[in-house]
């Protein structure tokens, strides 16, 4: 930064996961502690988890939630409600496939009355013109679609459903077409990771003004998957040094946001920007919960909406103030000058890799375990990939070996 | 259209007429005594000189306009201003906050 000119505006509410570079200087975090001292900023709406899509790396519980259990349109409807006068900014409409619901033009219509900022994470395969058409002139903000390859078979492959991308680049083709912003989302694993340059000119051409090249982050489905999933340290960083290539030759065209894998990393990511600190979540059936993966943490208890107020649960909650600040922290994170950075980075990992959430992160390099599971990652990555276990209601007992 | 992503970046100069697209949003946030720009997955943080001057970015008011209505303000020298407004609005329509009309 020009050291002549003052920064008059500052950057913040990264997208969930995002990171700055590993080397980046510990007084660039973000100051915002005021501002989430009261209310979340983000609010991470998981609809249903319904999916025509099977990606192996899904985010959601390996215990998917049933539709007859999701919350119905007037609970949704009066939680937009409650968000926006706790002083919530922005809310993301995920799944599973949101429009999988019927009621979602519904739901975003009350959310947008509100003054919420409103975001759609789409798979975008079953959406019609006529639905996005409606949702704009209801007032959504931006569309965010995923792809899972730029090529045809392999994108097919990956997501368990024929014909995805070009169903995808047809309602790309119409948010743009409506005047709608739209960031195509990427999860990179061993099976695209050479397509990463193509994602950026595909993302370019389709007029996006975002792309995230989102390495998947392995807990629930992705830690099952990590095998079939994992890239190999070369192979990740040839693509790093692709994406930072081009973000430079793409400034004021495209802006890259980039999720690395952990497993590669020095330091952890601020998980959610803090555990309880700027994003809430809620499942399909109105559980909230402090980021999507948290219910993987055996013996916690979580409040759910229909029987508490989001300002209640958010301020109160068991589960929100376990682990909220920083003085749930052992070593080495408690005397670490990063700890108000990455927050000793993901808990649901912490937990997963160790068997305790209060450890470090052993995505760390801190962590005494950092080694053993940068090992466990190289070694995966060089072995032939196994099968995917495809992410579909059941789907995990099936495979029900934790590989951890 | 405006709302539609630039394929080759816009470069800022005394000129430009800019504007905050539909769906960049700057408001007042009460709940926490501050304004704020929302955007696609960020937020940004504006301090009160850039409150004002993407106030006045309607798209009719070139840069050169601003710089002289802030320089009265703040009783500064425009050239100074100048540098200061241009870099500010080439970060920000780098990040698509604002766009050339």
């Amino acid at each position: 930064m020009d050291e002549q000119t003052p920064k008059h505006v500052s950057e913040s509410g990264m997208p969930v996961g995002a990171r700055e570079t590993d080397d980046a200087p510990v007084e660039n975090q973000a100051n915002e502690e005021e501002a989430c001292a009261r209310a979340p900023i983000g609010m991470l709406c998981e609809l249903t988890h319904r999916c025509p899509l099977q990606c192996p790396y899904c985010s959601n519980p390996l215990d998917l939630e049933r539709a007859n259990t999701e919350m119905t349109t007037e609970q949704w409807q009066d939680l937009m409600r409650q968000a926006a006068d706790l002083g919530v900014l922005q809310i993301h409409l995920s799944g599973g496939e949101p429009a999988a619901r019927k009621d979602l033009e519904d739901i975003v219509k009350v959310a947008a009355e509100v003054g919420l900022y409103t975001n759609l994470i789409t798979a975008a395969v079953t959406l019609t013109r006529e639905r996005v058409e409606k949702l704009r002139d209801l007032g959504l903000d931006h569309v965010q679609i995923s792809i899972q390859d730029v090529e045809p078979g392999n994108a097919d492959k990956i997501s368990g459903y024929k014909n995805g991308l070009e169903k995808k680049i047809e309602v790309a083709k119409w948010v743009k077409e409506l005047g709608m912003p739209l960031t195509i989302n990427a999860p990179i694993h061993r099976h695209n990771i050479k397509s990463v340059p193509k994602m950026i000119d595909f993302a370019v051409e389709l007029g996006a003004g975002r792309i995230e090249i989102a390495h998947v982050q392995y807990y629930a489905w992705a830690l099952l998957n990590r095998a079939a999933l994992m890239p190999t340290r070369e192979g990740f960083n040839e693509a790093a040094k692709y994406v930072e290539a081009a973000r430079e030759r793409l400034k004021g065209i495209l802006v890259i946001d980039a999720v690395v894998p952990d497993y590669y990393a020095k330091y952890p990511k601020p998980c959610m920007g803090g555990w309880g600190r700027g994003i809430v979540n809620i499942t399909p059936q109105g559980r909230v919960l402090p980021c999507h993966a948290a219910e993987s943490i055996k013996g916690m208890e979580f409040d759910n909406i229909k029987d508490k107020k989001l300002a209640e649960i958010w301020l109160n909650g068991d589960a929100f103030n376990k682990y909220r600040g920083t003085s749930w922290m052992k070593e080495p994170c408690r005397s670490c000058d990063r700890k108000e950075v990455d927050y000793g980075g993901c808990r649901c990992q912490a937990f997963a890799l160790t068997g305790d959430a209060t450890n470090t992160d052993p995505a760390c390099s801190l962590s005494s375990l950092h080694e053993e599971w940068a090992n466990v990652a190289e070694k995966e990555s060089h072995a032939p990939s196994t099968d995917f276990v495809y992410r579909r209601v059941g789907g995990a007992k099936k495979a029900d070996t934790n590989p951890a | 259209m405006s709302d539609a992503a630039p394929r080759q970046r816009v470069i800022i100069d005394a000129n430009s007429k800019l504007i905050m697209p539909r769906h960049i949003k700057m408001r007042h946030d009460t709940e926490r005594g501050r304004w704020i720009i929302l955007a696609p997955e960020r937020l940004f943080d504006p301090d009160d000189v850039a409150v004002e001057v993407l106030k006045l970015c309607d798209g009719d008011r070139s840069v050169k306009d601003i710089v002289t209505m802030m320089a009265k303000e703040y009783n500064a020298p425009e050239g100074e201003i100048s540098i200061d407004i241009i870099t500010m609005l080439q970060d920000l329509s780098d990040k698509g906050v604002v766009v050339a009309q």
